[in-house]
């Protein structure tokens, strides 16, 4: 019985190189960039200031979804211009618990959050039950957003809506869920959402230190996301997955359900997200039914589409290209960053049909016959 | 022949629109048979398939595989696990993936999600798919991309796939299409030596294959059977005469 090794599986042939990526990318995330914000003085010019710490640690949380949307969109071959909800809903849950640490902080030093004082409610809706317990909070994150997804996906899926269609409900999804949570009687806080965040366990969310190990925790979620998603894509259900996206007709005539195997991978997306979500909002400080816009699901989709799809480091790339850019054009020329987006968006897809990814494969490839001749 | 059934049809009628695609159409296939069906463009063959598949639900009539399984409810997944194969009439693979993992892909096998995740092939299943790579003549090919393929390869490797599933029933619309003489006079001997040990039902146009194939043939004519018996008594059939030449 001879097995492949799963290292071997996992990185091709240069195993090595693999693991080498791997503990740089840890190496930086994980020990340099904290470091570097933590211990040298401000004034020093190797210092890291807590600007940055935010926008890399909220583009690490946009390259985990990116990476989930990957999954059901570049493996899958499953358009999802709604996995914003998602990520809203886990941001959603996690924003619960930190409007109960502000305690009496608040404007009007209740024990309720300041939104419910101004509506006027008296006692936190049965919903808010537990949303002290941080355990019970983790659980939510986890729980409410594959949720939705399983039940969700099993109705579009069995009733095999597929293509235009499928992206399109998934956008009618998130629309209607951004007006549900603008909704005041919906008990989110309506169109402000949640903000003014004061505690996480205790700790003053604005210190360095509370920042730090936030912004680790999402280098070690976003690393994590990246070897399951190796692990998923070497699989046979991986094959199973890109047969799917190739032949679904086939796929059923010899004898696999595609129902089950669509519906694991976008509920494992949505769930992925949610988790991205709730390490967002600490981070971000803020959560409104603005991150269920349209827009917000279909800029993910533009992330995956730059970076390269059906390759896994591609969406990570696409996240940061256009983040970065964002950060920058939202600064410097406010009112053309939606003309940029989709001029963007617009070229990769008539020149780049596979992402920066796939450029550099292909001078890759170029320089290789250039030596070769 | 056998005498023993593998597949029976019962009166079998599908409208969609008020067109009747089968209307009242009977058949019979023994085990181990190989059997020919032709028909004019529109006759109802490509319908009939997918009816046996799963894919087109019968209005009314009897669908019965095995002599005593009732197919007509029954999943495209779920019909594939009883033993019936089939192939498309535009080859139809995984383009992306390489020949090998088509193969692996396809072999007959536990098929649900959760076995999938931690699935690997052992030795046994690696000499099986060896053997028919060898058997559709792409053993050089194994890692190419199937995309790349010319479309008679392609057509093989669909066939290699449908064998991979070891189905009882192989069901095979046009397979010859697109093949050059030498591929269709190799596909034809392939076939020849699976009758026997699978039951094969062969929906074509080319009469000089049919020829070769040389077992029973029916005619379908708008969603029922006009006539049965061999190429020559079929071909001398004054009907059938009428039906492909016009009055």
């Amino acid at each position: 019985m001879k097995r492949t090794p799963f290292i071997v599986r996992f990185f091709g042939a240069t195993p090595k190189r693999g693991w080498i990526a791997i503990a740089i990318a840890a190496a930086i995330t994980l020990v340099l960039l904290p470091a570097l914000h933590l211990l040298v003085p401000a004034g020093s010019p190797f210092h890291v200031s807590a600007y940055v710490i935010t926008l890399v640690g909220k583009i690490m949380c946009y390259a985990i979804v990116a990476v989930a949307m990957d999954l059901i969109w570049g493996y899958t071959g499953i358009l999802s211009l709604g996995h914003g909800l998602f990520f809203a809903l886990g941001g959603y849950a996690f924003g619960m618990y930190l409007m109960r640490q502000i305690g009496r902080d608040g404007s009007y030093q209740s024990d309720l959050p300041d939104f419910m004082v101004f509506l006027d409610w008296k006692a936190l809706p049965w919903y808010w039950t537990g949303s002290d317990s941080i355990l019970w909070v983790l659980i939510l994150v986890l729980v409410v957003p594959a949720l939705v997804a399983l039940i969700f996906g099993f109705f579009a899926f069995r009733s095999r809506i597929k293509g235009v269609y499928f992206s399109i409900i998934t956008q009618a999804m998130v629309f209607a869920a951004m007006l549900f949570f603008f909704r005041n009687e919906t008990g989110f806080g309506g169109n402000n959402g949640f903000t003014d965040f004061k505690r996480i366990l205790g700790y003053s969310i604005t210190a360095p230190e509370t920042r730090v190990a936030l912004f680790a925790l999402t280098a070690a979620m976003l690393l994590a996301t990246l070897v399951l998603g190796r692990y998923l894509v070497t699989s046979k259900l991986g094959r199973v997955l890109a047969a799917i996206r190739d032949a679904e007709s086939r796929v059923m005539f010899i004898g696999y359900n595609p129902l089950y195997y669509k519906l694991f991978i976008w509920t494992l997306s949505a769930l992925l997200c949610g988790i991205a979500g709730a390490l967002y909002v600490p981070q971000v400080g803020i959560i409104n039914p603005g991150e269920m816009s349209p827009a917000n699901s279909i800029e993910i989709a533009i992330w995956v589409a730059v970076g390269g799809r059906a390759t896994l480091i591609g969406p990570v790339l696409g996240a940061f290209i256009v983040n970065l850019a964002k950060s920058f054009f939202t600064v410097a020329f406010p009112e053309y960053w939606l003309f940029f987006l989709g001029a963007l968006f617009v070229g990769v897809t008539l020149w780049l049909p596979d992402g920066v990814v796939g450029l550099w494969r292909k001078l890759r490839d170029k320089r290789k016959q250039g030596s070769a001749a | 022949m056998s005498g023993i059934s593998i597949l029976h049809l019962h009166e079998v009628t599908v409208s969609f629109d008020g067109f009747r695609a089968l209307n009242e159409l009977s058949l019979d296939i023994d085990v181990g048979e190989l059997r020919c069906i032709i028909g004019p463009n529109g006759a109802g063959k490509t319908t009939m398939m997918d009816v046996i598949t799963g894919k087109t639900r019968a209005d009314r009539g009897k669908v019965m595989f095995d002599q005593n399984i009732d197919v007509r409810r029954m999943s495209e997944p779920d019909i594939a696990h009883l033993g019936i194969g089939r192939k498309f009439q535009k080859p139809t693979i995984f383009e992306n993936l390489t020949v090998f993992e088509n193969l692996e892909l396809s072999m007959k096998m536990d098929k649900r999600a959760r076995t999938s995740l931690f699935a690997w092939l052992d030795d046994e299943a690696r000499d099986r798919i060896a053997d028919t790579l060898r058997l559709i003549r792409l053993d050089g090919e194994a890692e190419r991309q199937s995309g790349l393929l010319s479309h008679g390869q392609k057509q093989w490797l669909e066939i290699g796939m449908l064998l991979m599933q070891d189905p009882k029933l192989l069901l095979l619309d046009e397979p010859v299409a697109g093949m050059t003489d030498d591929e269709t006079a190799r596909t034809g001997e392939l076939f020849k030596s699976l009758a026997g040990k699978h039951s094969l039902v062969v929906v074509e146009h080319d009469m000089a294959f049919i020829a070769q194939l040389g077992g029973m043939v029916t005619v379908l004519h708008e969603g029922s059977v006009l006539a049965e018996g061999d190429l020559a008594t079929v071909q001398n059939d004054q009907r059938v005469i009428e039906v492909y030449l016009g009055r």
